[in-house]
């Protein structure tokens, strides 16, 4: 019981932020809802780990924490970099 | 989900909110995998789909357009063929066994064997490790080869640009203004990540991970001090003829392991000559190999990350 | 027993911050608040899943990995919604302000 509220709540979060990715006018905005979506991933295999006595997908959402951050910062430096050149907001 | 992902995808012209797409269609078949309990290719699946190709595939932008080209003629003609191609690919499934159908052939030989007897001859808790690294080390001996040749594909076509010789000049100050909280977090970050490394290299044996999911992680450490300390300060870390030189050893450290165990009596890769009991020996070739396929593909990554880099921090 | 009580409500509560913060995500007016509306959420959220979840698996090896989980979480998910504004900031986005909000900039 605990664990389907858990998991659909995880899962309705990480719809609005995919369509907050989908929608999102400004390449940040799609950013923004990535991170999100990536730290709702990490916990919700922590909790399906926990749940399903399969602990050894906790390293697994170590892994994606991990992951997500550079994921976010590498997107970030190589769009400050472009836009450098570009000089233009994208739109 | 994944559908709506894909179609999007499909429409957005700005690549690198594509990019992004990306990272969230592989997480998002991560997730999948998960659920499948396939930990080991759900590891796999982020650490190559979310983490290093997201971050190739942006340094690769960098230096290349960044608005998709509008379609210049009629989509029909490739439309057609793909229908054709993709008719022909079921049509052809029709002749395959049934999914999941306890009478395959995979299920009545192979996989009943390794499952049955891998415990005994392996000896290792985790099957994945002892299918991968074991009874199938030729592919897996393959595709370090390939990662190997993707190396070298990579660093003939662009090249990593040299360290400079006058650090007045450095094109990266120019270009990234340091984020100083970023760099802080990096430092705290970065031993965290090694040590999780080694730990999901030599902790392949007993639960998900490996030399390919490790070297990642050892890559992605790397990358972020690529990122937040510029490219020169990573050059000077690791140069690349290092990186070069311990890419070429990964490799020729997991052959070096067959053709020892050819010397001393047994077949190419074939592990239970390696010790004088044959699970002990199974042991000591499944580390073996895993260090170099671990070596491998995180110099790998490292390489190529280089590479991009350098070739989009060149001033045009 | 009452453990349990203290995880699910642990849960419940970190079900409310996420579906919060995803609300605030999809439906501000602008770039800055729905910053604002994430990362403030995102913490506590992933403090009460994780912290839930330890109660659950009792004195363990888990119980640490799920706290590095936290700190790492705690570490990275902060420092990218800062990189993130101040990359935004840099590449002039402006921020909205009240007489944008007539016209939803």
């Amino acid at each position: 019981m605990v664990l389907a509220i858990t998991i659909g709540a995880l899962l309705a979060i990480m719809l609005l932020a995919l369509a907050r990715a989908l929608a999102g006018p400004k390449v940040y905005d799609r950013i923004l809802a990535m991170n999100m979506f990536g730290t709702k991933t990490v916990l919700l295999i922590a909790v399906y780990g926990i749940f399903t006595d399969s602990p050894s997908l906790v390293d697994l959402s170590i892994f994606y924490a991990l992951i997500n951050f550079i994921g976010v910062i590498a997107v970030l430096k190589f769009i400050e970099r472009v836009e450098e050149y570009d000089e233009v907001v994208e739109r | 989900m994944l559908c709506m992902t894909a179609l999007v995808v499909v429409y957005v012209r700005h690549l690198f909110s594509v990019v992004m797409l990306f990272g969230i269609y592989s997480l998002l078949s991560a997730l999948i995998f998960v659920v499948l309990d396939a930990a080991d290719v759900a590891f796999t699946e982020a650490a190559v789909g979310a983490g290093v190709s997201t971050v190739f595939m942006l340094a690769t932008l960098v230096s290349t357009g960044r608005q998709e080209k509008a379609p210049a003629h009629s989509p029909l003609l490739p439309l057609a063929v793909v229908t054709v191609t993709g008719a022909a690919l079921i049509w052809g499934t029709l002749d395959m066994p049934h999914f999941g159908d306890p009478g395959n052939p995979v299920h009545v030989h192979v996989a009943d064997r390794y499952i049955q007897e891998s415990p005994d001859e392996i000896g290792i808790p985790n099957m994945v490790t002892s299918v991968l690294a074991s009874y199938r080390g030729y592919d897996t001996m393959g595709e370090v080869i390939v990662i190997f040749t993707a190396l070298v594909g990579v660093l003939s076509l662009l090249g990593v640009r040299e360290r400079r010789e006058n650090p007045v000049h450095r094109t990266g100050e120019r270009h990234s203004r340091p984020y100083p909280v970023l760099q802080v977090m990096a430092l705290l970050l970065i031993p965290f990540i090694l040590v999780f490394a080694l730990y999901v290299q030599f902790h392949g044996d007993f639960g998900p991970g490996g030399g390919f999911q490790a070297g990642v992680i050892f890559a992605a450490a790397i990358i972020l001090y690529t990122l937040t300390f510029g490219l020169d300060d990573a050059t000077a870390l690791l140069p690349v003829k290092l990186i070069c030189m311990l890419a070429a050893a990964g490799v020729l450290l997991y052959g070096g392991t067959g053709v020892v165990s050819m010397l001393l009596g047994g077949n190419y890769l074939d592990y239970d000559v390696l010790a004088h009991d044959p699970v002990h020996g199974q042991h000591y070739g499944i580390l073996v190999i895993e260090l170099g396929v671990g070596i491998t593909v995180s110099t790998v990554m490292i390489a190529i990350f280089l590479a991009l880099v350098s070739r989009a921090e060149r001033p045009r | 027993m009452i453990v349990d009580i203290i995880s699910t409500a642990l849960f419940m509560i970190g079900c409310l911050l996420g579906l919060t913060g995803a609300w605030g995500l999809l439906s501000f007016p602008d770039f800055y608040t729905r910053v604002h509306a994430a990362s403030i959420t995102d913490t506590l959220c992933a403090a009460c899943f994780v912290s839930g979840l330890m109660l659950q698996t009792g004195w363990s090896l888990v119980t640490v990995k799920l706290l590095m989980v936290l700190l790492l979480l705690w570490l990275t998910s902060p420092a990218s919604s800062h990189a993130l504004v101040r990359a935004a900031h840099h590449a002039g986005l402006r921020a909205m302000t009240w007489s944008f909000l007539g016209d939803r900039s």
